[in-house]
């Protein structure tokens, strides 16, 4: 009996991955090459040969490839200043993770606030007289408008998970390598350069693979601030499954989004790898 | 210029650059609120004022707009089933990671960890079939099973980092003292873990909360918050956004200020 | 009150053979020291006993009835852990109540065994208190009162006093020991301090690599050694060895000096540093280092290239490149064979 206990404890959770995770991956892989009742890779055709799909992969890879860097600098300061503070710790802990438990739907609605017609940025603008008239900031003329707003709400929503995974990341790293730093005279700088840095790797590869795959999945903010003039891969994939009512096609926009997910974690965990005995 | 005064103004351009991130954060939900409770005409109007008019004309338009009371309440009760369930089932794996060693543990922790590798609301799309054939379609049920799939690794995490926190010691004097398993896992971990696994289900329920692709995908009269807002976007008046995006807003300022301490104790793990 | 029989008990984790084929038997009310070096299966036994651990083979029996298919809470006994296990939701009380409650106990009996026992251990005026209030000494306070409390058939104790700083140790150990001899209940008790061994046991299983090397009183643990490993670990500083060469029948050559000895084809030579007298002859000694340590002088010094220790008298201060030469008291001299390691 209790040689069975930890399974027994397990087996809802484990029977929960199978039934809602695994399951669900391999069904919408067969739908994918589905078509009919035959197994054929016209939906993925069909998808490619959309003009759309182009522009939204290289939507998503773009804003992919602006929003990340900028969060993981961001991310860095706002850990470092919370490791740095003294007082008001975790004040500012719990102000900068606010974001943290805020919708993505809410995210676009908030910056929409800012770049709509009617909005502040607007009001700002006529204000300090750079215009006389608001202009329309989010309309398909501007589509790069359109992409600074969702990199922008991208960047204030999720930088936040990446920030609390690396304050708790340095908090791991004992105190005496940056003390043997200062008496080795390193400067601030170089301190964090070669000993925070180094040590910190784990977290930031826990960081770099959930931002990233977060990333290939906006969706809510896309949608609430450019409606559909700037398509990314998620916004094609629900397009698909319900206006169009092409689940195969869905299914195979699903696999490129998976396919991308799967390859860009390969790549971060060989970029970062720490050796087993090179870990705090 | 001396090496104080150098110090000096490095401590002003730190204390101006946390000013200014807090600023960041704060100052575009500020602007959401000034917009939601400010008068239709002002959200419309221009130019916009950066302080409310403490008007409540936009709230009391988007509570009484049809649907939003039903789908508010659909959010919460889909929240509220994703909760229980990702805590039932997740803080008995969590329990066993952090008691047991048995063959197979590395294999559950990676089929734990594998699912953040993957994006997760894409599984909406097959589980809409699946869930059409077993009468789940459309149901808070159903959308709260998908939840769970998303909030179960986090809560396996958390639960597992929790109770490995708790000294095995305890657990044993508890024996020694006349407890069985149960017994102690009641009076000894239970009360100790409690405030931990409150903080997992609260954030259980922001998981649900804020969830849009899969509440959009899976629900058509059923709608929770997200899903209504997301379907109205293209027809829907400002006003009616912004409220809706106050009220997405306004509880997970609360929920994230309720698990604060537990946010390390969530991350701290998930580095392993 | 209780004998506690163990035999043949092993136990494996993987490849690795924490216990070999240990027996023991603890007489009724007897203190029993586990001494041994970190790794060395004490806390693996102690844990067997209590049921925190199943053995791979072998049984235990408590009071004549066989436990070790038993959970912990149907083996009469009481545990003190090695850092408290104080339920830190519970107050002083509750935690001295907490087995007593278990056993249904009525409130009026509860309340009775608890003052009892926390005017036995000086607590009854944290009673009302958290353990996050208590330092660490009386928490360990606690540890012991609700072991008490249990009045069990035997009182297992992990290295109860290891994370306490020196002194409160030395009051603890003594309070411990008077606690636990009126309480007259049979202890087990874990440590891998030697003095504290000393000072509490009516009896000291010294373990070495899973096995029990030696069972028997303090002095005698000390005085002769079962094993070359004794002599090693027991004693501060332990016990001097020197090669020792045939000399004829029951006679052998020790750093040039000729000692009786047993009749064996090779021995080793041990005496304790302060069974030693310097004087004109004797062991030639090299000194290397002085240690003046107040009562007496710890002298560090070579004899015929083997280190060698001893104790002196404080008066004595010889400096480092002195030649002294200390006779051994005859009666104190020990022999080792080299094969086997065990006494000959």
């Amino acid at each position: 009996m209790p040689r069975l206990l930890p399974y027994l404890l397990l087996l809802p959770a484990t029977a929960f991955l199978c039934l809602f995770f695994l399951f669900p991956f391999v069904q919408v892989a067969h739908d994918s090459v589905m078509r009919n009742g035959v197994y054929t890779l016209e939906n993925f055709s069909r998808m490619a040969g959309h003009w759309k799909f182009s522009t939204a992969f290289w939507n998503t890879m773009l804003l992919t490839a602006v929003v990340v860097p900028i969060q993981l600098a961001m991310a860095l300061t706002m850990a470092s200043i919370v490791t740095k503070l003294q007082r008001g710790r975790s004040t500012i802990l719990y102000i900068f993770a606010i974001p943290l438990g805020i919708s993505d739907l809410a995210a676009g609605l908030i910056w929409l606030s800012v770049f709509e017609q009617s909005g502040f940025l607007n009001s700002l603008l006529v204000g300090l007289g750079v215009v006389d008239q608001p202009i329309l900031l989010l309309g398909y003329q501007n589509t790069w408008i359109i992409f600074i707003a969702i990199v922008l709400a991208e960047v204030w929503r999720a930088t936040a998970i990446m920030m609390v995974i690396l304050v708790a990341g340095m908090g791991l790293i004992p105190k005496e390598y940056g003390e043997a730093a200062d008496v080795f005279g390193a400067s601030r700088w170089q301190k964090f350069r070669r000993v925070t840095l180094p040590m910190l790797r784990p977290s930031l590869q826990t960081a770099l693979i959930l931002r990233v795959i977060l990333a290939f999945e906006v969706f809510a903010v896309v949608v609430a601030l450019g409606g559909t003039q700037l398509p990314v891969l998620m916004s094609e994939t629900y397009h698909w499954q319900f206006q169009m009512q092409e689940r195969g096609v869905a299914a195979a926009f699903a696999m490129v989004i998976l396919a991308v997910s799967v390859a860009f974690t390969i790549l971060i965990l060989r970029l970062l790898h720490v050796p087993k005995g090179a870990r705090v | 210029m001396s090496a104080p005064s150098v110090r000096r103004a490095g401590n002003r351009v730190f204390v101006a650059g946390v000013a200014l991130l807090i600023l960041w954060v704060l100052l575009p939900i500020w602007l959401l609120f000034v917009n939601a409770l400010s008068a239709p005409a002002e959200v419309t109007g221009f130019p916009k004022r950066f302080i409310p008019s403490f008007d409540l004309a936009s709230l009391s338009f988007f509570f009484g707009f049809s649907g939003v009371i039903d789908a508010l309440w659909n959010s919460v009760r889909v929240a509220a089933v994703t909760m229980v369930l990702s805590i039932g089932v997740g803080a008995p794996a969590g329990y066993a990671l952090s008691r047991f060693d048995f063959p197979g543990k590395e294999l559950f922790r990676f089929l734990v960890v594998m699912t953040r590798a993957f994006p997760l609301p894409l599984l909406a799309l097959p589980l809409a079939v699946m869930f059409i054939r077993t009468g789940l379609d459309d149901t808070i049920l159903g959308l709260a099973l998908v939840h769970t799939t998303l909030a179960l690794p986090f809560a396996v995490l958390i639960t597992y980092s929790l109770f490995s926190g708790i000294p095995l010691e305890l657990e044993e004097a508890a024996w020694t003292l006349g407890c069985n398993r149960v017994q102690a896992f009641i009076k000894v971990i239970l009360p100790l873990a409690a405030p931990g696994i409150a903080a997992s289900a609260v954030f259980a329920f922001v998981i649900s909360w804020n969830e849009v692709f899969a509440a959009a995908v899976l629900t058509v009269e059923n709608r929770t918050l997200t899903a209504f807002l997301l379907q109205s976007l293209d027809v829907s008046p400002l006003p009616l956004k912004f409220a809706g995006g106050a009220a997405l807003v306004l509880p997970a300022l609360f929920f994230i200020f309720a698990v604060r301490k537990y946010l390390f104790a969530m991350w701290g793990i998930a580095n392993r | 009150m209780a004998v506690i029989e163990i035999k043949q008990v092993a136990k494996t984790f993987g490849s690795f053979t924490a216990l070999h084929s240990v027996d023991l038997t603890i007489a009724d009310q007897e203190f029993m020291v586990l001494l041994g070096a970190s790794g060395c299966g004490k806390t693996t036994l102690l844990r067997i006993i209590a049921g925190l651990e199943t053995p791979t083979t072998g049984e235990v029996w408590i009071g004549g009835r066989r436990v070790d298919h038993l959970p912990p809470r149907e083996r009469g006994i009481a545990m003190v852990f090695q850092n408290y296990a104080v339920f830190p939701h519970l107050t002083v009380f509750e935690n001295i109540a907490f087995g007593l409650r278990m056993k249904k106990m009525d409130q009026a009996e509860v309340t009775r065994r608890v003052t009892r026992t926390a005017e036995l251990m000086h607590i009854e005026q944290l009673l009302k208190r958290y353990s996050g209030e208590l330092s660490g000494g009386q928490r360990q306070r606690v540890a012991v009162a609700r072991a008490l409390a249990m009045e069990p058939d035997v009182i297992l104790m992990d290295e109860p006093l290891s994370n306490l700083d020196a002194l409160l140790r030395l009051e603890m150990r003594a309070e411990l020991k008077g606690v636990l001899a009126e309480s007259k209940t049979t202890t087990i008790y874990v440590t891998h301090d030697q003095v504290e061994a000393m000072s509490l046991a009516d009896r000291i299983s010294v373990m070495n690599g899973g096995r029990i090397v030696q069972a028997a009183n303090p002095v005698e643990v000390y005085r002769n050694p079962a094993a070359r490993f004794v002599g090693s670990f027991i004693g501060n500083p332990p016990m001097n060895f020197l090669a020792a060469t045939p000399a004829g029948p029951g006679k052998w050559q020790v750093a040039g000096q000729m000692f009786d000895g047993p009749v064996a084809a090779a021995a080793e030579f041990a005496i304790r540093p302060e069974d030693l007298h310097p004087g004109d002859t004797g062991l030639p000694a090299e000194v290397r280092v002085v240690e003046p340590l107040g009562p007496h002088t710890l002298i560090t010094a070579s004899v015929a290239g083997q280190p060698f220790r001893a104790i002196l008298d404080s008066t004595l201060l010889p400096a480092p490149g002195d030649l002294l030469h200390f006779a051994p008291a005859p009666d104190r001299i020990r022999w080792f064979d080299p094969a086997t390691q065990t006494a000959l």
